[in-house]
């Protein structure tokens, strides 16, 4: 194999964006999928009605083609918008900012399922409970249920994170300049393409590796004092 | 929203070419990842290391990449390859990787394989031991239970599980779309966008053709479970 460093040492940067862009969809994630989860749950018609089909919606449309629309319909969609306030410049979305919102749009619907699950595992004598001390909806929400979720919720936040991270791949088609994007540069430029596909899918297979390990960790911390069956 | 654009023949055309190729390259990378996972899930589950390791090692590395990764690895890394370019015009298996659509297929296939081997792999390990000692009480060896006993149940058992990977493999192969001259759903809508500058109308066009694609797989599957799993169906009267 005929490497150049210097192209190992830009891919091994690009790692710092592609995380970085994992990191911010993961967040944003999380917050639509609790958002998803708390209306579903909720007593609200028009609210659980909107919830189901987002989260129906999203899974049922390839990530590919929903970023494609978000990414370049936005663009056309925040344009059309801007001219109606009376804004007459262009606006250009950053594709950092759009891939992070597109990611976690779609995330956020698998999440709003994984959160669903974890909410209606508590007993309901807990929230109860919360209620008859005289607290508050969001002080049960915050005090209660959301530290015993966390243990219901890790197994199918770490599949989501770990398909995540890897979809974060296809915002090297968008343009963003992350591992992948770097790795095809770099191929076309050296014409040794192995070596760098190879290398990147290293270090995918490192990224997920040490997050299996730390939400491992987690989980373990947070099911202390949960006696386990034994088989 | 000019969605009459769509509505002319050569669109939808395109349209309707780009889902059979979607069908196509779902049809036989399931269909080959199926029959290369049953053998290896079985592989999978042995005691012997040195059989299962491998097959961990595959899985694991393959499950651990993206599969935007292993498509670009397929498409320009190993069909770029001199050794195969001076022998795809003539030697026999090498003259498939002229072809783009063969490219994303083999990569379909991979990544579909792991993903079902550690699913069959589960369900075998499932089998709950007194069947397997029964099997054993009536003097079956370890191939006859494992082709009498266990494959015919885990099967059965993991059919749930494996309508969640068709599904997520019918979305998948709309990375084929990045590889040049695959027009599926995906590469029409590209084309679609690229040539009238309609972002909504195509995108939108294509997420509804795989939003039908999903709701009638999901209904296949459970007309499926209501034959394959009815002994595991709760009972209605």
């Amino acid at each position: 194999m005929d490497g150049n460093n210097e192209y190992f040492l830009t891919i091994l940067h690009g790692t710092k964006l592609t995380l970085s862009v994992a990191l911010g969809s993961l967040f944003v994630a999380s917050v639509l999928g609790l958002l998803g989860a708390i209306a579903k749950l909720s007593r609200n018609k028009p609210l659980v009605w909107a919830a189901e089909t987002y989260s129906t919606v999203v899974r049922g449309v390839p990530d590919l083609v929903s970023m494609l629309l978000i990414f370049y319909g936005g663009q056309i969609g925040v344009n059309a918008l801007a001219t109606m306030v009376g804004y007459d410049g262009n606006i250009d979305i950053n594709p950092f900012i759009a891939g992070i919102f597109t990611i976690g749009f779609i995330y956020g619907a698998y999440l709003s399922e994984t959160f669903r699950g974890a909410i209606m595992a508590i007993p309901k004598g807990q929230s109860e409970a919360g209620i008859a001390y005289g607290m508050g909806n969001f002080r049960v929400f915050r005090r209660i249920v959301f530290p015993q979720m966390v243990r219901f919720a890790i197994p199918g936040f770490t599949n989501t994170w770990l398909v995540m991270i890897k979809a974060t791949a296809l915002v090297s088609i968008i343009g963003l300049k992350d591992m992948m994007y770097l790795a095809k540069q770099a191929s076309g430029i050296t014409r040794s393409a192995f070596t760098y596909y190879l290398f990147a899918a290293a270090i995918y297979l490192v990224i997920t590796t040490i997050s299996l390990l730390l939400l491992r960790h987690l989980d373990r911390k947070f099911s202390s004092g949960v006696r386990r069956g034994e088989f | 929203m000019q969605f009459d654009v769509i509505l002319e023949k050569d669109n939808l055309l395109l349209y309707i070419n780009g889902l059979l190729t979607t069908l196509k390259l779902l049809g036989i990378s399931l269909s080959i990842g199926l029959i290369l996972s049953i053998p290896l899930a079985v592989l999978r589950v042995s005691s012997n290391k040195l059989v299962s390791g491998p097959v961990w090692l595959f899985t694991y590395v393959i499950r651990g990449t993206p599969m935007l990764v292993q498509v670009y690895l397929i498409y320009y890394a190993l069909a770029q390859l001199e050794w195969i370019q001076e022998r795809w015009n003539d030697v026999w298996p090498w003259v498939y990787f002229k072809e783009a659509v063969f490219c994303a297929c083999l990569a379909f296939i991979i990544n579909t394989t792991a993903y079902t081997v550690e699913m069959l792999a589960g369900a075998i390990r499932e089998t709950s031991s007194g069947e397997l000692e029964a099997a054993r009480a009536m003097g079956m060896g370890k191939w006859m239970t494992m082709r009498r006993i266990v494959l015919p149940s885990a099967l059965r058992r993991s059919l749930p599980a494996y309508s969640n990977e068709v599904i997520m493999m019918m979305q998948g192969t709309s990375l084929a779309s990045v590889v040049p001259n695959v027009f599926d759903i995906t590469g029409a809508a590209s084309s679609v966008y690229s040539k009238y500058y309609l972002p909504f109308e195509a995108y939108i066009t294509a997420g509804a053709i795989y939003l039908c694609l999903t709701f009638s797989l999901v209904y296949l599957f459970k007309l499926a479970e209501r034959r394959f799993l009815a002994f595991l169906q709760p009972r209605k009267h």
